[in-house]
């Protein structure tokens, strides 16, 4: 309101329809929330509505006879009973890509907020430009990578690490390294945000007071980049939650996560009372964790 | 911790985290309203989809309407060598009829495109569309809700009359009067000869111990389980549960064996192509594309018996130009036409006769047993069982449990 007030237009006429004018100004943001809030309410607010209510279906219902709405909520301990093994690999999955993700992402973030020079837009651009392509190009590119008969494969197989008919394809190896891959950009581009913002002079003052460089970047640069650690953790995670492609395309039938299931339930079984429990199930998982992880990585801001 | 002073947020970070505890429980009250507001709207649940003749009738426009159209699957139809924009034999129909087809390729995905026309349907209302094509559980689906429209055999004499007889009497279109199959293709084994020696067998395929962790199978229940239960000797065109179980236990052996490596759809063909793959399930359009490029991988066949299926055009409910379908079907039936679309799309010809035209032009192709099939090979295959939807998702669960979702 402040704001617009500074940069709207001065009221020309001071002595009549001063009061008029200043309700159509207090309006004009509520006019400016409403595609926003349109947005919202008929992508996000009406689906979940629906999606929530499917949940709760009667499961016996079908397609050609139709559901009847019966508060079902026995349909959630049956989805988890039905998921479980699925879902508790997702989150496995997911938090193992989001370490290795923030192995690799931090120095990258690092290297290219501080390090990278007049280098800094063509890295930045590096980051940014696979995402140009498809996301189901870019996973199924991996199994020429990952491919048995691959250089990748034949070196992993020369220096021990995998058997003689050992491989990566269809294991979960591949599917992690495929979530790694596909949302690390996600976790960068918060990561440099603020790594960029980093005052180098801070870094030098704590050289100045004798602190390590392993102290400094603990208690100087891993707190001023907590923000977009946090936010780009976030961003990483719960997309790798839900992910079902890379487990589609680079898993056996032993590493399908809780999307492959919803997936199944939706289309091939045709459950959807359980398809739409387990993503209810899966978005409050969600919640609880991140509340949790916000809370303890310290931006006690929140809740 | 808490008395700590805190690094200032970013102001991004700030919005993204700053809720409040207010805010949070003010926005957990008003979702709670919403909520149940939407829960009263929901709490109806969904109407029943079935349609019936007398539920849904339509009408016909086609006397005083020269128009149709169609959605297909893209690459479905033979395009000009010079300006790919020109689809020569629909040209040629629309010169020959004066109807003016609208032909859109927006048919990407069974499920997709059901739940693209699922709404209108429901409610007896029009697609916009006069032809449509599905795969054969979709279309038998779409019978059995009612969906389609019955056609009149007198308008179309060449499809009565050049219809592949393996495609009468389909289990789900007992009487050919909802489906005209579009393309046909073969559900069977393919291998690549230069990483593994021939396959003939599904229990070979589930079983040798070379091809351990080196076989995949298809995600599609019918096709996987169709050759599975031909492979025990039984009908997938008339088989019992029992039988069934049968065929997914032995499965789930190879599942737990490791012999198969993955479920797969259309992505197996590149890994067969590599070799990362030595056997697998497959679609005989497929390969015929792979073994263009490396005759090695080939397709089989197995002696038990390969699946036969279609896609199937149909003519929904609602749709007002059933006349002008009949004529644009019957007119793919023509032997002719027929092989001319045939030598562009490579798939199983389902017509009569196009065989002894295509001879004419191009005898390579006519000779192709995975275009043209020889008596021999059509008498070991077989379609499969139409489904009631408690059938279908009794089968489709247990096949889902199986291959892990």
């Amino acid at each position: 309101m402040t704001l617009l007030t500074g940069v709207g237009p001065r009221p020309v006429d001071a002595k009549g329809g001063g009061a008029e004018r200043r309700d159509r100004r207090r309006a004009l943001p509520y006019l400016l929330l409403l595609p926003g809030a349109a947005w919202l309410f008929l992508f996000f607010v009406v689906p979940t509505i629906q999606l929530g209510a499917t949940s709760l279906y009667d499961p016996s219902g079908s397609v050609t006879a139709g559901y009847a709405m019966t508060w079902e909520f026995s349909n959630y301990p049956d989805a988890i009973e039905y998921a479980w093994p699925q879902i508790v690999r997702s989150f496995g999955y997911a938090a193992i890509a989001t370490v290795i993700g923030i192995v690799i992402g931090y120095p990258l973030a690092y290297a290219i907020a501080q390090k990278a020079g007049r280098w800094k837009n063509v890295l930045l651009v590096c980051v940014v430009a696979p995402m140009f392509t498809s996301f189901l190009v870019r996973t199924l590119a991996w199994k020429t990578i990952l491919s048995d008969n691959g250089w990748l494969v034949g070196f992993l197989r020369d220096i021990g690490l995998l058997g003689d008919d050992g491989r990566l394809l269809a294991t979960p190896a591949a599917v992690i390294l495929g979530l790694t891959y596909n949302f690390l950009p996600f976790l960068v581009l918060p990561l440099y945000a603020s790594l960029e913002r980093l005052d180098y002079r801070l870094l030098e003052a704590a050289g100045d007071l004798y602190a390590s460089p392993t102290r400094t970047f603990v208690k100087v640069t891993l707190p001023l980049s907590m923000p977009g650690l946090v936010a780009g953790t976030l961003l990483f995670f719960i997309p790798a939650v839900g992910d079902y492609i890379n487990a589609a395309l680079l898993g056996n039938t032993n590493t399908n996560m809780v999307g492959n299931v919803v997936n199944s339930a939706f289309l091939s079984r045709q459950e959807p009372p359980q398809g739409a429990a387990l993503s209810f199930l899966l978005m409050a998982i969600i919640l609880v964790i991140v509340f949790t992880y916000v809370r303890r990585s310290g931006t006690d801001e929140v809740v | 911790m808490r008395n700590r002073s805190r690094p200032p947020l970013s102001p991004e970070a700030a919005a993204l985290l700053s809720l409040s505890r207010r805010t949070l429980m003010r926005g957990a009250l008003a979702t709670g309203a919403l909520a149940v507001s939407g829960g009263a709207l929901a709490a109806c649940g969904t109407k029943g989809a079935q349609q019936t003749e007398s539920s849904c009738v339509s009408e016909d426009s086609s006397g005083s309407e020269k128009t149709l159209t169609v959605s297909n699957w893209p690459q479905y139809i033979d395009v000009d060598d010079k300006d790919e924009s020109k689809r020569p034999t629909l040209v040629a129909f629309e010169q020959k009829t004066g109807i003016n087809v609208s032909y859109t390729e927006d048919i990407n995905d069974n499920n997709e495109f059901f739940g693209k026309v699922q709404n209108q349907l429901t409610e007896c209302q029009p697609t916009d569309r006069d032809v449509i094509v599905l795969t054969d559980w979709m279309t038998a689906r779409m019978i059995r809700l009612g969906w389609l429209q019955k056609l009149d055999a007198a308008k179309m004499p060449n499809f009565q009359k050049n219809l592949l007889p393996s495609l009468k009497g389909r289990p789900f279109d007992k009487n050919n009067e909802y489906a005209v199959p579009w393309q046909s293709g073969l559900a069977g084994l393919a291998y690549n000869g230069n990483v593994t020696k021939e396959i003939k067998t599904v229990d070979e395929l589930l079983t040798r111990p070379d091809l351990k962790g080196k076989v995949t199978a298809l995600t599609e229940m019918r096709d996987t389980m169709g050759l599975i239960l031909q492979s025990n000797g039984h009908n997938p065109s008339d088989f019992t549960k029992a039988q069934f179980d049968d065929a997914i236990n032995k499965l789930q052996k190879a599942v737990d064996a490791g012999q198969i490596r993955r479920f797969t759809g259309n992505d197996y063909a590149p890994d067969l192509a590599k070799g990362d793959i030595a056997a697998c399930i497959g679609w005989s359009g497929d390969i015929i594309q792979l073994g263009l490029e490396d005759p090695k991988v080939k397709f089989v066949a197995p002696e038990s018996g390969a699946m036969l299926y279609s896609d199937n055009s149909s003519v929904p409910n609602k749709a007002a130009h059933k006349g002008n379908a009949e004529a644009f079907l019957d007119y793919y039936y023509d032997p002719a036409v027929a092989a001319e679309l045939a030598a562009y799309v490579n798939y199983i010809c389902p017509v009569v006769g196009a065989k002894e035209e295509m001879a004419k032009t191009e005898p390579e192709l006519a000779a192709n047993p995975l275009i043209f099939p020889d008596d021999a090979l059509l008498a070991k295959t077989k379609v499969f069982k139409a489904l009631t939807e408690a059938e279908e998702r009794e089968y489709e669960s247990a096949f889902q449990r199986v291959i892990g979702a």
